[in-house]
């Protein structure tokens, strides 16, 4: 581990959701830190809180208590404004259905974190044209997510994810719903931005997928069981 | 998120379910035409009867024998109600009146016009030159009466023009010696056939007032027409003819008299709130198309319930989602108005084409407020589902496929 702040750190998070009359805890007393440029992956069966906890890491839902520092700051804190302002700059998402907008090209959705940014038309142009060459989609641009490929819906997600230069990278079981051989592109892809720097969390209950990562943690009943890391 | 970004992005989530996007536009524009065809209806209603009153003449005052008494009972009538006939001597006297730019007395009755051995019953109208002019009587062939000594007269007819088919046929009428009543007239003119709120001419014959008079063995005037000098000296002009009869007649106010601007007036006034009543009940259409606003983007949203996730996730604020429904609203209801708009001038034009007596023009208030009442309904109905969609839960949202 490194010795400066690390990128991520939660202390103390729990999380409850209320079904009926019955709590859950979906996250229990969760101590975790992540230095900038790693490669974790999250594992687990399902409703062992995985996926809560990704959803936690790129502040879309809010621990009941505890505290989440991003880049040193506590951003639990924050106004919802102020939170989707750091979703917008800090975090990209791969989802496992990709998640691209139907109606809208490759280069649209692409484009659409800068357009949420309000940056000007030419330099997203410019940036959305880096990005298609970068993942091979520049005979693609404008194809409607319907004309593409699994493997080609994710690459665009993933360029999208990424256009904004987040710091960290949270992908929710990216291969899912792939292939073997082009679940295998998409992960070298996410593994080759891992190399220039990206954090990246991928969550996952494949355990040959997991093992590709340095570094594994283990959840169970909302609580980490594992953590490769402090062996 | 800059602005042309929002308008862009809220058109292509419209082009992207066109059928909800026509249904919508489909009837703000039905509420929106049927507020401009509705008051084009009531204000045309208002134009042609208008349009009609002028037609009779303008800056009338009519003079009527007798007084029409609304003020209750009073003692002295009781005693001498005895009305004093109108007579071409007061009609003469009418003409000192400052205000007063033109008279015609007019004689009515019915007799017999007999030509060449056809007879027929016709209507009867006895008065002078000023008739002409003071109810723009127009002219198929001819001349009206020449002007001279009103008590007297050239033995000189004006006939109608249905007439003028019967008695003469396809034989010139002009310079022909008619026999109305026991005398014998020379036809000078025709008139033009009028159709509307005038005297129906058609079946009239027109004689100077003095043998009208002396064809039905009497002195006395069916009414006094005078037309005063400007619209706003009708005022004056009725004053001065109520205060002349009533020198004329020993000091009594025995005739009543009427002005036709009083009675556009208040025509005028009836009809404009009509046409306001209507605007009101077609504006309802636009409050029904409003809630059809709201339910149509309301199922917006929840159909788009995963976009909306992933636009969060991506760092839309509940502002930007906000504003991008209420956009798209706005879009809608904007293009439904002014479709509306169009719609309803087109059927404004078709009614005119239809009825072209009928000047259906929609008045420029109610086409405005067509289009505004359809803007604000459309963004107030809009309110509701944008703050649905921007309250939504991130990570609910997502998980929804």
């Amino acid at each position: 581990m490194t010795t400066s702040a690390p990128l991520i750190e939660l202390s103390g998070i729990e999380r409850v959701f209320y079904l009926g009359d019955s709590e859950v805890h979906a996250l229990h007393q969760l101590d975790l830190a992540i230095a900038a440029g790693e490669y974790v992956a999250v594992m687990g069966p399902s409703g062992s809180g995985k996926s809560t906890l990704l959803n936690l890491l790129g502040l879309l839902d809010h621990p009941n208590s505890g505290t989440y520092r991003l880049e040193g700051r506590d951003v639990t804190t924050l106004t919802l404004e102020e939170q989707a302002r750091v979703r917008r700059e800090r975090i990209g998402f791969v989802f496992q259905s990709f998640h691209l907008v139907p109606r809208l090209t490759a280069a649209e959705n692409i484009a659409l974190p800068m357009i949420l940014a309000g940056i000007a038309p030419a330099e997203r142009k410019a940036r959305v044209a880096q990005a298609l060459d970068d993942y091979g989609l520049t005979n693609r641009a404008d194809h409607r997510p319907n004309q593409l490929s699994g493997g080609q819906r994710q690459r665009v997600a993933i360029a999208r994810a990424t256009i904004m230069q987040p710091a960290v990278l949270l992908a929710d079981e990216p291969t899912g719903n792939l292939d073997r051989a082009t679940g295998e592109d998409v992960m070298r892809l996410l593994e080759e931005l891992n190399g220039q720097g990206v954090t990246l969390i991928v969550v996952t209950h494949d355990a040959a997928l997991g093992a590709r990562a340095r570094r594994q943690l283990r959840m169970e009943d909302g609580e980490l069981r594992h953590d490769s890391a402090r062996q | 998120m800059r602005a042309p970004d929002l308008i862009r992005f809220a058109r292509d989530a419209a082009a992207g379910n066109p059928l909800r996007t026509f249904l919508l536009v489909l009837a703000m524009s039905i509420g929106v035409a049927a507020v401009v065809v509705l008051t084009a209806l009531g204000d045309g209603a208002r134009r042609y009867v208008v349009n009609e009153f002028a037609s009779i003449g303008t800056n009338l005052v009519i003079v009527l024998p007798g007084r029409s008494e609304t003020g209750g009972f009073n003692p002295g009538n009781a005693i001498t109600n005895t009305t004093r006939d109108l007579t071409i001597d007061d009609a003469l006297a009418l003409l000192r009146g400052s205000a007063v730019h033109r008279v015609a007395p007019l004689a009515v009755g019915t007799s017999e016009i007999s030509y060449g051995g056809r007879l027929r019953e016709v209507f009867v109208a006895g008065t002078n030159v000023h008739y002409q002019e003071i109810r723009r009587q127009k002219m198929a062939q001819g001349r009206f009466l020449s002007g001279g000594d009103w008590r007297r007269g050239a033995a000189e007819a004006i006939i109608g023009a249905k007439i003028r088919d019967e008695l003469f046929g396809a034989q010139p009428a002009l310079g022909q010696l008619v026999r109305i009543g026991d005398r014998r007239f020379r036809v000078v003119g025709v008139m033009a056939s009028s159709q509307g709120l005038g005297m129906n001419t058609d079946e009239t014959v027109v004689v100077p007032v003095a043998l009208a008079q002396a064809m039905f063995n009497s002195n006395t005037l069916f009414r006094i027409l005078v037309e005063a000098k400007s619209r706003e000296a009708i005022e004056t002009a009725k004053t001065q003819v109520i205060e002349i009869i009533k020198q004329r007649h020993e000091g009594e106010e025995d005739v009543t008299v009427i002005t036709q601007d009083a009675v556009l007036s208040t025509f005028d006034k009836l009809l404009g709130t009509l046409t306001l009543a209507v605007a009101g009940i077609a504006a309802i259409s636009l409050a029904v198309a409003g809630i059809l606003v709201m339910n149509v983007m309301l199922v917006s949203v929840t159909q788009r319930t995963a976009e909306i996730g992933l636009l969060k996730a991506l760092g839309a604020t509940g502002g930007t989602i906000r504003a991008a429904f209420l956009t798209e609203a706005a879009m809608l209801s904007l293009a439904g108005a002014l479709l509306g708009f169009l719609l309803g001038h087109a059927g404004a034009g078709a009614i005119r084409l239809l009825y072209p007596v009928y000047p259906a023009y929609p008045p420029d208030w109610a086409a405005l407020a067509g289009l505004g009442t359809a803007l604000v309904t459309g963004i107030v109905f809009g309110v509701l589902p944008a703050r649905r969609a921007a309250r939504l839960d991130p990570v609910e949202s997502l998980a929804k496929r």
